[in-house]
């Protein structure tokens, strides 16, 4: 009885702490895009509701929004394409337990291990003076190939891995497929739900990625996460929260999208 | 046969070429140039060891060091416990709650100090607060407080997920046979469940670090004077203009992180990445 009690008693402490913890999380999420909304945040909601500063970003930083998007394509596109493959010659170079594989898979990750700053350092200093690379968003896209490539090629190794990709190979061999259609009948639709997760995942990052695009970017070529730091600076807080909101907006449909595969395809996401 | 083997590995090159090729011409070979950059300054190699020797960047190093292996001690303790609880308690609005608690994994580095500035800004709800119950607002967004907020706010939900995937994987058995044996709630956390926690909190705590040293845009957005080795870095660069040292001193902080990740991975087995 005394033992149940306590039992209750902890259970509750612990829920407290995790309702605590979930409100250190979403409490100011709420508050910006409360502020977005409203018409002077420093006076209150009273102030009365209003889209102006929706409008405002729009008209300010509406290139921004669209630069984001097309590079988090481009950047989807590229990593598909240079990724897939990769992941394909991981799972299945020499039997696909080789120390090479996996050197190789470890080079792959040291543009996540190593802070964007260094990278994006590093890029300047060996291809600043070619000006007009240096100025076009194939600059910054080239940075976030090298950030996101990680987060695709390891779900689709991981689909790769699990599923008996030798013995379907060579199932199809035997009825007489080459490479290229064991290729794209065999080893593409058996990666699907790896390609799936790793191309949202691709998508969301490159979107959100700041940290090497802030070194990269020129007036020209700045892209949401930069604009928002830029409206942080310099804009009222409206402002920066009404941008706050379209990035919100933009993002939460990848992150479903990410949930319901996670749910259905069992393939781990991890950010 | 043999030549077979041959003819479907070279076939296996192929696949990986273009990938291999991206990699080393955008990030190997800049990566190298930026070592030698870094030595190219009026010290020379030497640059490499200023990180120790100046007084400046070694206050900032030091202040890196301190704040992340903080922040990391922290959000381990809070997102152990709660990643627990989630994992074995079902309860009205548990999916809701996890959707929320996940929400900010997606965030930039950028939006997390919008978000402190939120909670403990000038118009922030910290200092809305204070100033109604005791007549005077408390404001520490710009400041390494805020930076510490930050990341704490940012490395959560990565470590919680972390914890539940270890947690589910937990042996229950082991903990009934300590319990039958007359262990108490506590004892079985700390002899049976944390044991196994282990390698999930050495490699999520390393991510968790790592992050903290080299993360930048939460610094920036708070403000671009908190004293800590990437702000130093973008100073070098973008303020004095000093190459050769922006260049030694992000290579040393890539070290830095690198060498906290491999070794994470070493002492949690192998199964583990090196960054999620």
């Amino acid at each position: 009885m005394k033992r149940a009690s306590r039992n209750a008693l902890q259970f509750y402490l612990l829920l407290l702490l995790t309702l605590l913890v979930c409100a250190f999380l979403i409490v100011p999420v709420l508050l910006s895009m409360l502020a977005g909304v409203t018409e002077n945040f420093f006076v209150g909601l009273s102030s009365g509701f209003t889209l102006r500063w929706v409008m405002a970003v729009w008209e300010t930083y509406e290139p921004t929004i669209w630069r984001s998007i097309v590079i988090a394509l481009a950047c989807l596109v590229v990593t598909a394409l240079v990724g897939v493959p990769l992941a394909y010659m991981l799972a299945r170079y020499r039997g696909g337990n080789s120390r090479l594989a996996r050197l190789l898979e470890e080079l792959l990750m040291m543009p996540v291990a190593v802070p964007g700053l260094a990278t994006a350092l590093a890029l300047i200093m060996a291809y600043g003076q070619y000006r007009a690379f240096r100025g076009s968003l194939l600059f910054i896209l080239v940075g976030h190939v090298l950030f996101t490539l990680p987060f695709m090629v390891r779900p689709v190794l991981a689909v790769m891995q699990s599923s008996q990709l030798a013995l379907l190979e060579e199932a199809a061999a035997s009825l007489g497929a080459g490479y290229w259609q064991r290729f794209c009948g065999v080893v593409i639709p058996n990666a699907m739900p790896g390609i799936l997760a790793g191309a949202l995942m691709v998508t969301t990052l490159s979107i959100g990625e700041f940290n090497i695009t802030w070194m990269l970017h020129t007036p020209l070529t700045m892209t949401l996460p930069v604009g928002l730091a830029d409206s942080y600076a310099s804009m009222r807080l409206e402002v920066g929260s009404a941008y706050t909101l379209i990035f919100l907006f933009m993002i939460i449909p990848l992150l479903i999208a990410m949930q319901w595969v996670t749910q259905t395809t069992q393939a781990r996401v991890r950010l | 046969m043999k030549t077979r083997r041959r003819g479907s590995n070279r076939h296996l090159w192929f696949c990986a070429a273009p990938a291999m090729t991206l990699f080393a011409a955008f990030w190997l070979l800049p990566m190298l140039r930026l070592v030698g950059v870094g030595a190219s300054g009026p010290s020379g190699a030497m640059a490499y060891l200023a990180v120790l020797s100046n007084r400046h960047y070694l206050d900032s190093l030091v202040s890196t060091l301190l704040l992340s292996l903080t922040v990391t001690l922290v959000t381990l303790a809070i997102a152990a416990v709660v990643g627990l609880f989630l994992q074995r308690n079902r309860f009205p609005g548990k999916s809701l709650l996890m959707a929320m608690l996940t929400f900010p994994l997606a965030f930039p580095g950028v939006v997390v100090g919008f978000m402190v500035i939120m909670l403990a800004g000038r118009q922030g709800l910290i200092g809305a607060l204070t100033d109604k119950l005791f007549g005077q607002s408390l404001v520490f967004a710009y400041s390494l407080a805020g930076l510490f907020l930050g990341y704490v706010y940012f490395s959560i939900p990565r470590v919680i997920l972390t914890v539940m995937a270890a947690a589910e994987k937990l042996d229950p058995s082991l903990e009934e046979a300590a319990r039958s044996l007359g262990a108490n709630g506590l004892r079985v956390f700390a002899d049976v469940v944390l044991p196994a926690l282990t390698p999930a909190l050495i490699s999520s705590g390393a991510i968790c670090f790592a992050t903290s040293m080299g993360a930048f845009g939460t610094a920036f957005t708070l403000a671009t004077k908190i004293d800590v080795l990437p702000m130093a870095i973008y100073n070098e660069f973008t303020s004095y203009a000093n190459f050769s040292m922006a260049a030694a001193l992000s290579i040393v902080l890539g070290l830095i992180t690198w060498l906290a990740l491999a070794l994470a991975r070493s002492l949690s087995g192998s199964s583990v990445p090196a960054a999620a």
